[in-house]
């Protein structure tokens, strides 16, 4: 699924690299507020959805070759996380959603969560 | 790649915003370099932890990597509060780290046991009141 229609399902607002979007095809995904389970248990999953804003998600997503996050309950991050996350190119962006729901409705739509 | 590179990083025990730098440079360098990836993440997730470990229970260390043709060694040490019990840090879910840190997404107890995991040796050593010195040895 393109990063664009995951924007589209969570109605979600992208914060950057806004211009790899449409490029970017994710194959499945996972869910976390736990960085420490994320870097045990993900093996090639492209998007992360978490509650957490702070810049270590961001640099769990680099560690991960995590290519997008998605951050649940209308968080945003501060300027500082956004501007690492761009000079990586990884895209970020904010849904109202709670993390259940978020989930609920990508997998519905066909988004799985792979190995 | 005929001579060893070396490489040494301070990791700032103060700055947690900081924190994933060096695991990110060596990772970055290794790609460069043209390892496999399945060993990049290895090595990239592993050493992450470790400073992760540096920071939020040692108030920082150094990191030092030496990289061969067919191996990277990775060595964190840090002069915090030390280790009392090292078999039981090892165990899974086990943590003394605070509601402050649960709150960052840390201190779940898969640190140690996720730096074991993803290299295929590890070794320990720590002082309590000392420090700790952490060895890790990916092969390709
Ligand atoms: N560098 C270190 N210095 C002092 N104590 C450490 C260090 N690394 C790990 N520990 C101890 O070992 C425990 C387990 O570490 P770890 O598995 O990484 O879990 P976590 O970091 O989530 O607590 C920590 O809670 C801490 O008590
Ligand atoms: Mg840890």
């Amino acid at each position: 699924m393109k990063v664009s229609e995951i924007a589209e399902v969570l109605n979600a607002q992208i914060l950057c690299s806004a211009d790899r979007a449409e490029a970017t095809d994710i194959k499945s995904a996972c869910g976390s507020d736990m960085m420490s389970d994320v870097l045990a248990y993900v093996k090639d999953q492209g998007l992360l959805l978490t509650g957490l804003v702070n810049p270590q998600v961001v640099r769990t997503a680099e560690m991960m070759d995590i290519v997008c996050v998605a951050f649940v309950r209308g968080k945003r991050p501060d300027r500082g996380v956004v501007d690492l996350a761009a000079s990586k190119g990884i895209i970020l962006m904010s849904t109202p959603e709670r993390l259940y729901t978020a989930c609920g409705k990508l997998y519905k739509a066909g988004l799985g969560a792979g190995s | 790649m005929g001579e060893s590179i070396k490489l040494f990083y301070n990791v700032d025990g103060h700055d947690f915003v900081s924190c994933g730098q060096a695991s990110e440079d060596v990772k970055r360098t290794l790609k460069n370099i043209g390892f496999p990836p399945e060993v990049i993440r290895r090595v990239a997730i592993a050493m992450y932890e470790g400073e992760v470990n540096m920071v939020i229970h040692a108030a920082g260390g150094v990191a030092e990597v030496e990289i061969t043709e067919d191996a990277v060694r990775v060595a964190l040490k840090d002069s915090g509060k030390g280790i009392a019990d090292i078999e039981q840090a090892m165990a899974e879910g086990f943590s003394t780290a605070g509601e402050d840190i649960r709150e960052l997404g840390f201190g779940a107890g898969m640190g140690l046991p996720n730096m074991k995991k993803y290299s295929d040796e590890m070794k320990i050593e720590s002082t309590v009141g000392v420090g700790t010195n952490v060895y890790l040895t990916f092969y390709i």
